[in-house]
């Protein structure tokens, strides 16, 4: 009998060991996350879902241009290390923010894009914003359309995802509210006539029909923050990528949308 | 140049009406925006859009502010006989861009 | 057009706010004077002169409730058999309570197939959209038809983030 219980004892830690190990791996999708395609008009939706009027895709076939485009003192392309992206960067956008070592920290794709054009092409690094920029996340994480979003918190990225979190439920502004005031306590009401939805981040780099242009992950963030009259921060910060982690593994399991079309 | 997508069908019966589909990257500026420095941007938008095929026009837009940015158009060409369907884009400023397909006509 | 000027979100503010405490926006551009029904005759009438319009042959596609007035999609179908003699000239977009109440002019040469087109407006708030169209014997033929808009298009970059 005590045999037994021991044995029953020895596979409950184990499954439950494993299951932890799955959430710090993202590989357990959060069956309650809701893309924010869920929340768009039936005309956004179609927009989004037409492979040619999808205004996104206007960058995405740019930066399969640039992707096969030398640049920088080295004079490569992407191409010339990374060969076919549709096989190459296949999984990317799902593992993004990830860890560097080369750069110490936990990257966003956007910064993992400029260590690879600083460091291998010799080029100067793209700004936030940029055509050139975008164009190149768009088209690496449209490789990725359809896949679940899958990063991993544990490990080196353990911090930098703690960090995320808590800049998700802090307070902040003169309107003195956190993201998850809205988008976790308020899903679905409406905010001056718009829906309030999850905040999730599985279409980014977006084509928002308010800025009439692609728009990063970053530049959301400043929008929200802003929203609430709290002074946002530089696009590339580390409270960003923090906050893009925690987000990214918020909506796990989700699939990447990009080039997703947003209000 | 500014990225266009264009969309012309391979092939098509004489005398069918065939879909188009146009579609070029610009912010099309209406003149009611501003800037980081909250700086008014000036209105700055494409004023002409043409599509030309077999010697003559198949369909014209004179843009205004009003159109969306990043301007995109779906009309109907009648297949005539094979050839280049081109697209021709104008600036306010007069930049012209271009692009064109080929149409296969039985 | 986005090329190369990244907007590095917090540095310009930063020392906006230590001006004016409290003052989060700067300078607001001045907000756009929405047509009136007068403008909007008036933009008709310089489009099309003075001649009578009769309702009809003219089918509207809009979305009853447009979610954001800065990409409302349009399809125009005008009832016409494109022959030789008999078909449509030009046809005229026009909202009229957006601050230029003509949209876009469309022309269908002599290579188009049927009087039918697709494009994405902008709409300032909720308003009327009204589409003329032009036949070759001169005749002029008129469609109305209400949008809804929760989101205007023209005042909603106030905020530049």
């Amino acid at each position: 009998m005590r045999r037994l219980a021991v044995a029953f004892g020895v596979a409950l830690a184990l499954s439950l060991s494993v299951a932890v190990g799955l959430a710090q791996r993202g590989d357990d999708p959060n069956p309650n996350a809701k893309s924010g395609y869920d929340f768009l008009s039936p005309e956004t939706q179609a927009l989004q879902n037409d492979d040619f009027a999808n205004p996104g895709m206007l960058w995405v076939e740019e930066g399969e241009r640039l992707w096969n485009t030398r640049a920088g003192t080295a004079q490569v392309s992407c191409a010339s290390c990374h060969g076919d992206a549709k096989t190459s960067m296949r999984t990317v956008a799902t593992r993004y923010p990830a860890w560097s070592a080369a750069a110490g920290r936990v990257v966003s794709l956007e910064q993992q894009i400029n260590l690879c054009r600083t460091a291998r092409q010799k080029a100067d690094a793209l700004p936030y914003e940029s055509e050139a920029l975008l164009a190149l996340t768009a088209y690496i994480a449209h490789q990725a359309k359809g896949l679940p979003m899958r990063v991993a918190i544990d490990g080196p990225a353990a911090a930098s995802f703690a960090r995320g979190k808590a800049f998700f439920y802090q307070r902040r502004g003169q309107l003195n509210l956190s993201c998850a005031n809205c988008h976790e306590e308020h899903v679905g009401a409406h905010l001056r006539g718009e829906p309030i939805s999850q905040g999730q981040i599985n279409g980014f780099p977006i084509y928002r029909q308010l800025w009439q242009t692609m728009g990063s992950v970053d530049r959301m963030f400043a929008w929200c923050n802003e929203a609430v009259r709290a002074e946002p921060y530089p696009a590339g910060s580390q409270e960003y990528v923090d906050l893009e982690l925690y987000e990214r593994w918020r909506g796990r399991g989700l699939p990447i949308e990009t080039p997703a079309v947003r209000r | 140049m500014p990225n266009t997508r264009i969309k012309v069908p391979a092939s098509a019966k004489a005398g069918e009406d065939v879909e188009i589909r146009a579609m070029i990257m610009h912010p099309m500026e209406n003149g009611f925006n501003v800037d980081s420095q909250g700086t008014l941007i000036p209105v700055e938008i494409i004023t002409d859009f043409v599509c030309e095929y077999d010697g003559a026009e198949v369909f014209r837009v004179q843009l205004q502010p009003g159109l969306s940015a990043n301007p995109y158009f779906s009309f109907y060409l009648r297949a005539t006989k094979s050839g280049t369907v081109a697209f021709t884009w104008t600036d306010q400023d007069g930049t012209v861009t271009k692009a064109s397909a080929p149409i296969t006509v039985a | 057009m986005n090329d190369g000027n990244g907007t590095g979100y917090g540095t310009t503010r930063r020392g906006v706010l230590g001006l004016g405490a409290g003052l989060m926006l700067v300078a607001l551009a001045p907000l756009p004077a929405f047509a009136g029904d007068d403008d909007t005759a008036e933009a008709i009438r310089r489009e099309f002169g003075d001649a009578p319009m009769q309702e009809g042959r003219i089918t509207l596609k809009l979305p009853a409730l447009a979610e954001s007035g800065n990409s409302v999609p349009l399809t125009v179908s005008v009832d016409s058999p494109m022959t030789e003699n008999d078909r449509v000239r030009r046809v005229a977009v026009f909202a009229n309570r957006n601050p230029r109440p003509l949209v876009a002019t469309m022309m269908f040469g002599p290579r188009s197939g049927k009087p039918v087109f697709n494009t994405n407006m902008r709409l300032s708030g909720t308003q009327d959209v009204i589409v003329v169209a032009e036949m070759a014997d001169g005749s002029r033929w008129k469609t109305t038809k209400r949008v809804m808009v929760t989101v205007g298009a023209c005042d909603s970059l106030q905020m530049r983030y």
